[in-house]
């Protein structure tokens, strides 16, 4: 035990370790690299591969291969990066391969800033891949998360066998802090479920279950993949009424358990008029702002989201019921607002972002929660 | 041996096209071989060649265009006694091309069977990068602008240590085949055949012309001498020796009473190369020593040993919030980048901020107070200054003492010259401080 001094990116390998990551491949990006150097240094000796790509497209495809023959698969980049994987994000997503993904956010658009944080892609993680189903994204506030919710995104992407990413920030992803071992949480590890008997179909499911079992390319019973439409049997199929059974099923079996993986924290408190929504490196402005707005005898509360994708509808509308407005806080220009709009209805709805590259400070919050 | 074609799924290709007779070849060529169904994967991509996996019983992987060898490397890693064969064809060649070079160069034990047909059949007879310039297809005049590519040469130019061209109507096509996926590497099989339903329409060709063709082209028959060398993945398993188990992390253990029970933040101005992040670090650790806790959040341009290194420290006694620094209570300026990159940081001093100043930086005006240091001229090298600063604060006990940093030192820097900086540390008990407001 004892106290690391360790970067949110070096939490994200422990935490992907611990969950029984075995295979992590990558192309260099910052400041998503420290990631893949972590992992090069712990991985192999501990059983594992590392694979450095020739590109990004290779990392995430080296990926699913090794998904598809039964290992714990992880990627980790950055904006650029993340743009590359779309095809095989929408593959994971069709094939139902487990995947996680660490998008370490930089400043954007396009190659950006490369040492500056930013939150610039939360609506493109949910909407950049073809075809336009759910996917399931975890955003950390910090070294402490960064391991925790890693074993999430590995527990989540082999229960639903779906992609999981991780919202981090290069200001999460890069950053140092000290962390007492004795205090990690460390949630149980999970398996994707495998069939076990009977004639295997690799996409068919039991009756009432949205999750079809697993068995792995390399077994003793051959087992089909594809990126195609497809049916139970993994084959190309053109009936319409097979195709959308099937990507109602890949909506729901997300969406659905939605409730079960909502990780938040909400700061209520006493008096509140204002609930500040933010998410990310931002929560932890947000979370100086309030206590600074305590101090001041202005009571705002804060809900932090941590996870982004599906949208945590419920947490959203319970956290701002008897407020007078909420304030969403990101840096971006304005993305994961129009989620709190949509759920929040006619509720006044105010936004602070931006994308300089810089934190946002506590000041400025604090100064956004008092403009009335 | 029994076939592994799919008994369900009987192959349905154009009349007369060569994919038809590269499927029964491949079969044979596992049937040669006494391969099961469950000792092979066959990955392929889109295309006409995509439809290979589904008329094999074997396991299969079906997946976005050119990146069918990106897939077979990670089962193959996975699963190494498993038979990988890619089927491509020369539209996945051409989109895939970073793959391929990729393949080459690693030697990971995959077979690569190109299904070589000189353009995209299934989009309409589009070119592809081994169309001839002189052939009519249906992307107009674009193709005889363009040198089509020798896959071949390539792929040998790549480091593939075994490569073959091949008309698919060669009898001993299956040997052929057989051979290669016997191989222990990577190996490649450009293979040739014939698109009646978009290509020899316009471009009429025969079986007997391709053997003409190819025996023209620069031969390839299998192992490439040059490139033999070991196969990737058994490499790579004897470079990480069996899995040690049991390597639990250690973190430090608090061993001082902090000098300071209050939040401090510390700022270090200065310039790539200058261990600016380095001081910082150690900074921070001795500060955990005392139980207190740390952030510590790095600025430096992407272009290294250049630039401003800027390294900000929160050291609390209390969890930290927020990372940024809001109020400095150090501010070490080493060099005019730091200093310009980060100009905002003069005007939240305070007038028990304290600047420890290289003699000759130049900083904005502020309230704070100036302690100005000659490094320089007591021989401390660019590199130690950064340090040295650090002892310079440790000296004066806040925010953290001497025995802390040493501590720290020789915890951190186990076998890796702690001699060096302790002497840097050492060598500081001479540094006259000049103090200013």
């Amino acid at each position: 035990m004892g106290i690391l001094f360790i970067e949110g990116n070096e939490a994200v390998a422990m935490g992907a370790i611990y969950a029984g990551c075995r295979f992590f491949a990558a192309y260099p990006i910052t400041p998503a690299s420290s990631l893949l150097s972590v992992m090069l240094e712990r991985l192999p000796g501990a059983g594992g591969i590392v694979i450095q790509g020739e590109d990004e497209i290779a990392a995430i495809g080296y990926c699913l291969g090794a998904s598809m023959a039964g290992m714990k698969a992880m990627t980790a980049t950055s904006g650029p990066g993340i743009s590359l994987y779309s095809e095989n994000i929408s593959f994971a997503i069709a094939g139902e391969i487990p995947i996680v993904i660490a998008d370490v956010m930089r400043q954007g658009p396009s190659t950006g800033s490369a040492t500056h944080g930013a939150d610039g892609d939360i609506q493109f993680l949910r909407w950049g891949s073809s075809g336009g189903l759910p996917v399931i994204v975890l955003a950390p506030v910090d070294v402490r998360d960064c391991f925790t919710l890693t074993v999430h995104a590995f527990n989540l992407a082999e229960q639903f066998r779906c992609p999981v990413f991780l919202a981090s920030n290069k200001e999460v992803g890069m950053t140092r802090e000290s962390l007492d071992l004795a205090t990690l949480i460390k949630p149980p590890v999970v398996e994707r479920i495998r069939h076990t008997s009977g004639p295997f179909l690799p996409f068919a499911v039991k009756k009432g279950e949205d999750v079809p079992s697993f068995l792995p390319i390399g077994g003793a019973i051959p087992v089909r993949q594809t990126s195609s439409t497809h049916g139970a049997e993994g084959y190309i199929t053109t009936d319409p009424v097979v195709i959308q059974a099937t990507v109602e099923r890949l909506q729901r079996k997300i969406e659905s358990h939605a409730e079960a993986f909502s990780f938040f924290q909400l700061e209520q408190r006493e008096g509140a008029r204002t609930l500040i929504v933010a998410y990310g490196v931002t929560a932890r402005a947000a979370q100086a702002a309030c206590l600074a707005l305590q101090e001041k005898g202005v009571p705002v509360s804060l809900l932090v989201l941590k996870t982004l994708w599906p949208v945590p509808e419920r947490v959203l509308s319970e956290a701002a019921a008897g407020m007078e407005r909420a304030l969403m806080v990101e840096m971006n220009l304005g993305q994961y607002v129009h989620e709190v709009r949509r759920v929040l209805g006619d509720k006044r709805v105010d936004f602070f972002g931006k994308m300089s590259g810089e934190l946002i400070t506590p000041e400025e919050i604090v100064r956004e929660a008092l403009y009335e | 041996m029994n076939s592994l074609l799919n008994p369900t799924r009987p192959p349905v290709f154009c009349p007369g096209c060569s994919h038809d007779r590269s499927l029964r070849v491949l079969d044979e060529a596992f049937q040669k071989l006494g391969l099961k169904g469950n000792e092979i994967a066959i990955v392929s991509d889109i295309g006409c060649s995509g439809l290979f996996d589904t008329y094999f019983h074997t396991h299969a992987l079906h997946g976005l265009h050119g990146r069918a060898l990106t897939y077979a490397a990670g089962i193959k890693l996975a699963c190494p006694q498993l038979k990988v064969v890619v089927a491509m064809g020369d539209g996945g060649l051409g989109i895939g091309g970073a793959h391929l070079l990729a393949a080459c160069r690693r030697n990971l034990d995959i077979t690569l069977i190109i299904l070589n047909n000189f353009n995209f059949g299934m989009t309409g007879g589009q070119f592809s990068c081994t169309t001839p310039a002189s052939a009519s297809v249906a992307s107009g005049f674009l193709n005889i602008l363009e040198k089509p590519m020798d896959v071949c040469s390539v792929a040998a130019a790549a480091g593939a240590p075994y490569v073959e061209r091949a008309s698919v109507y060669r009898k001993d096509s299956a040997e052929l085949l057989a051979r290669a996926i016997a191989f222990e590497g990577f190996s490649l099989v450009d293979l040739w055949g014939l698109c009646p339903g978009r290509y020899t329409k316009r471009n009429p060709m025969s079986a007997k012309d391709i053997h003409t063709i190819i025996r023209e082209l620069p031969p390839f028959d299998g192992p490439v001498a040059a490139n033999a060398r070991r196969e990737y993945g058994s490499h790579y398993r004897e470079k990480c020796g069996p899995p040690v188990t049991g390597q639990d992390i250690t973190g430090m253990e608090v061993n001082f009473e902090p000098p300071v029970k209050a939040r401090r933040e510390v700022v270090l101005l200065g310039a790539a190369g200058e261990r600016i992040q380095s001081a910082g670090l150690l900074l921070a650790h001795a500060s955990i020593l005392a139980g207190m806790h740390v952030t510590q959040k790095n600025d430096y341009d992407i272009t290294v040993l250049r630039g401003p290194s800027i390294s900000e420290l929160i050291i609390s006694p209390e969890p930290i919030i927020y990372t940024g620094v809001e109020k400095p209570d150090v501010i070490v300026a080493l060099s005019r980048e730091g200093v310009v990159r980060r100009r905002d940081i003069f005007t939240k001093t305070r007038p028990h901020t304290r600047v420890i100043l290289a003699r000759g930086v130049e900083i904005p005006a502020s309230d704070a107070c100036i302690c100005e240091i000659d490094f320089k001229a007591h021989g401390f090298s660019k590199a130690e200054w950064a340090l040295a600063a650090i002892a310079v604060l440790a000296r004066a006990g806040d925010p953290v003492t001497m025995e802390m940093l040493t501590s720290a030192l020789r915890q951190t820097l186990q076998g890796r010259e702690p001699q060096e900086a302790l002497a840097v540390l050492e060598r500081t008990s001479l540094l006259p401080v000049e103090e200013r407001k």
